[in-house]
């Protein structure tokens, strides 16, 4: 452990600079007029937009839910994998993350549109064609498709750091696979998930690309909003700081709340759960 | 199959990789025994000990336990506890919730959960340890916690990966006069496992001592000791002299350029053997009183006696001794023909 505080100090001032100041700056804004008089007007105009606002946490839910759902089994898998094996899986999940971000969501657009390649394709059977594109379960599409590598890499690096020992401990103390699971397994992965869970749930509340290219202009989001308060013709950045600051918190309560949750599972004190 | 085994091992093969960890292991354990796997590192001991526990899947032979077959019943369902070799303590468990664990999976209500842990720690000399956190106990109390959480599901057999392996001399002592304890107490069947000779002989009713996937011999500590069935076992179990003889005839051994009265018999005339002599059985005397003479190399002092290595026709002799000689010094060695152990030379490739 580094006793001394100067090898610190850079980084005490870079991060005052970079993240400190902004973060003042966009309380600063969502909290007085164009002219830098104080005012509450901002932070009441954003209910104006609270619907949108649910939306956007609804569908970053899904996509971090189903993000969830997908990710951890197969980090599981990855994690019991010869290492070769796992070093291809790991390549597999890491090479769409080296394309443009751009670039990729762009991609899904060709393939979803209503003469894209997938209604062609149904075409063929003489289905369809499907709405697919410009909605919500094509915006969650997105979401899934390019956040679902910051969920796989810290469940996988939890999963590697597992103690082979513990799960063998637990069946031979009578736990069959589920209890084994419950009991050893997801215990020893929480911090994964919280991480995961995080890395993936956060940017997708406030993204704006996914939204914009496969939701149309029909299905806007928040970050959509705030965008279009920095935009040309209606450039009000008092408002968009509001909106900004207002999702911030909303976002650091749903962060608390889950690691309230699961330090309470995980308590010392606390009984195996079966 | 003996009638009182609880354990037996049927001509176990394992494969790791296409490389044989076992060869054809047949084993049977008495109920209430202590019995002791050892051998050296990569023997095959502590496979041997998976196999019990259902880690392993031996490539053929069978496993029973209580004379019924049980190769494909999972380690959740057999009625043997393990104990592991890092412990392997759940860490957001405290004491009292580790030892618990087994008996929680089971549903046993909470007023008899709460008296076995304690009596647990009781037997365990770990009382007042119950709400602590297992990460933040030392070596020998995380074993303690260890042993009571697998003996609270009062298993028939306990198997015991080489469980005193990460503690301190001192405290493997305690710790292995402790064990024997449980074990006379509870008369749980002890298989341990470990590549100590010494804590072999001190615990064991029986030894089982292996090597390269196959065992060598089994027997009580003393008959292992005193009868080795061959160099390896006699070199394995404390020190010994290995020298390479012929058989005259019987009771009459050629080694060291000269023949020696022995007490073994039914050797083929003239066979090469090998010649067993335990370093505290070889008596230091005056050159001229010796049956062979040589110089004294080296004295290292080792708290109880020193340790001497003699040379003397071609050999090294180690030799154990209360009493100082000095290098440079020309003696003589003898020893008794009861002290004289031959074994059959060990197969070439078994070497």
């Amino acid at each position: 452990m580094i006793k001394s505080r100067y090898p610190a100090f850079p980084y005490i001032v870079f991060m005052a600079i970079f993240i400190v100041v902004p973060l003042i700056m966009v309380a600063y804004f969502a909290f007085t007029t164009g002219s830098g008089e104080f005012t509450l007007q901002n932070i009441i105009r954003v209910a104006d937009y609270v619907p949108v606002i649910i939306k956007s946490l609804f569908l970053a839910f899904v996509a971090t839910a189903i993000c969830l759902a997908l990710g951890y089994p197969f980090a599981y898998i990855m994690g019991k994998k010869t290492s070769n094996i796992r070093k291809t899986m790991f390549m597999l999940i890491m090479l769409p993350m080296w394309m443009n971000f751009l670039l990729r969501t762009y991609s899904w657009m060709t393939i979803l549109e209503n003469n894209g390649l997938l209604n062609r394709f149904f075409g063929l059977f003489g289905i369809g064609p499907f709405e697919m594109i410009n909605t919500q379960g094509a915006i969650v599409l997105g979401m899934v498709y390019d956040y679902l590598p910051f969920m796989i890499v810290p469940l996988y690096t939890v999963m590697m750091k597992m103690d082979q020992s513990l799960v063998h401990a637990a069946q031979d103390l009578g736990a069959n696979p589920l209890q084994v699971f419950i009991n050893v397994t997801l215990p020893q992965t929480v911090q994964g998930i919280k991480t995961g869970i995080t890395m993936v749930f956060v940017p997708a509340v406030s993204t704006f690309v996914i939204s914009r290219m496969l939701g149309g202009g029909s299905e806007l989001m928040v970050g959509d909003l705030i965008e279009m308060q920095f935009g040309s013709n209606n450039y009000n950045p008092n408002l968009g700081s509001a909106i900004s600051f207002v999702l911030m918190i909303i976002v650091l309560i749903c962060m608390s709340m889950m690691s309230q949750f699961d330090s309470e599972n995980i308590e010392k004190e606390g009984r195996i759960t079966i | 199959m003996e009638n009182n085994a609880i354990i037996s091992l049927k001509d176990i093969v394992v494969e790791f990789d296409g490389e044989s960890v076992l060869r054809r292991i047949n084993l049977d354990i008495r109920n209430h025994e202590f019995v002791t796997l050892l051998g050296p590192s990569g023997c095959g001991k502590t496979t041997t000990l998976r196999i019990i526990g259902g880690f392993v899947n031996p490539k053929s032979g069978d496993v029973f336990f209580d004379g019924k077959r049980i190769n494909e019943l999972p380690p959740y369902k057999r009625e043997v506890n393990t104990v592991f070799q890092k412990y392997a303590l759940f860490p957001n468990l405290n004491v009292y919730e580790n030892i618990a664990f087994g008996l929680r999976l089971k549903k046993v209500p909470d007023a008899e959960i709460k008296e076995r842990v304690f009596e647990m720690l009781d037997l365990v000399n770990m009382r007042g340890y119950e709400r602590r956190d297992v990460n933040l106990l030392s070596g020998g109390q995380q074993q303690r916690v260890a042993i009571a959480r697998a003996l609270i599901n009062k298993p028939q057999v306990l198997l015991l990966d080489e469980p005193l392996g990460a503690l301190d001399l001192k405290l493997r002592k305690e710790m292995q006069i402790e064990l024997k304890k449980i074990q006379r107490e509870t008369k749980i069947t002890f298989i341990y496992v470990t590549h100590d000779q010494e804590e072999a002989l001190t615990m064991s009713d029986t030894v089982v001592v292996m090597r390269a996937g196959q065992i060598q011999q089994i027997g009580t500590p003393i008959d292992i000791y005193n009868e080795p069935i061959n160099a390896f076992v006699a070199d394995f179990i404390g020190e010994s002299n290995i020298i390479d003889g012929v058989m005259k005839k019987d009771y009459l051994v050629n080694f060291a350029g000269r023949d020696f009265d022995c007490v073994d018999f039914g050797f083929a005339e003239n066979e090469n053997v090998d010649v067993v002599i335990r370093p505290e059985d070889i008596k230091i005397s005056e050159p001229e009183k010796g049956q062979i003479t040589g110089t004294v190399e080296s004295i290292i002092f080792k708290g109880v006696h020193y340790e001497i290595v003699v040379s003397a026709e071609g050999f090294n002799w180690k030799i154990h001794s209360t009493l100082y000689e000095e290098p440079g010094r020309k003696v003589g060695l003898s020893v008794i023909p009861d002290d004289i152990h031959i074994m059959h030379k060990m197969a070439e490739e078994e070497k």
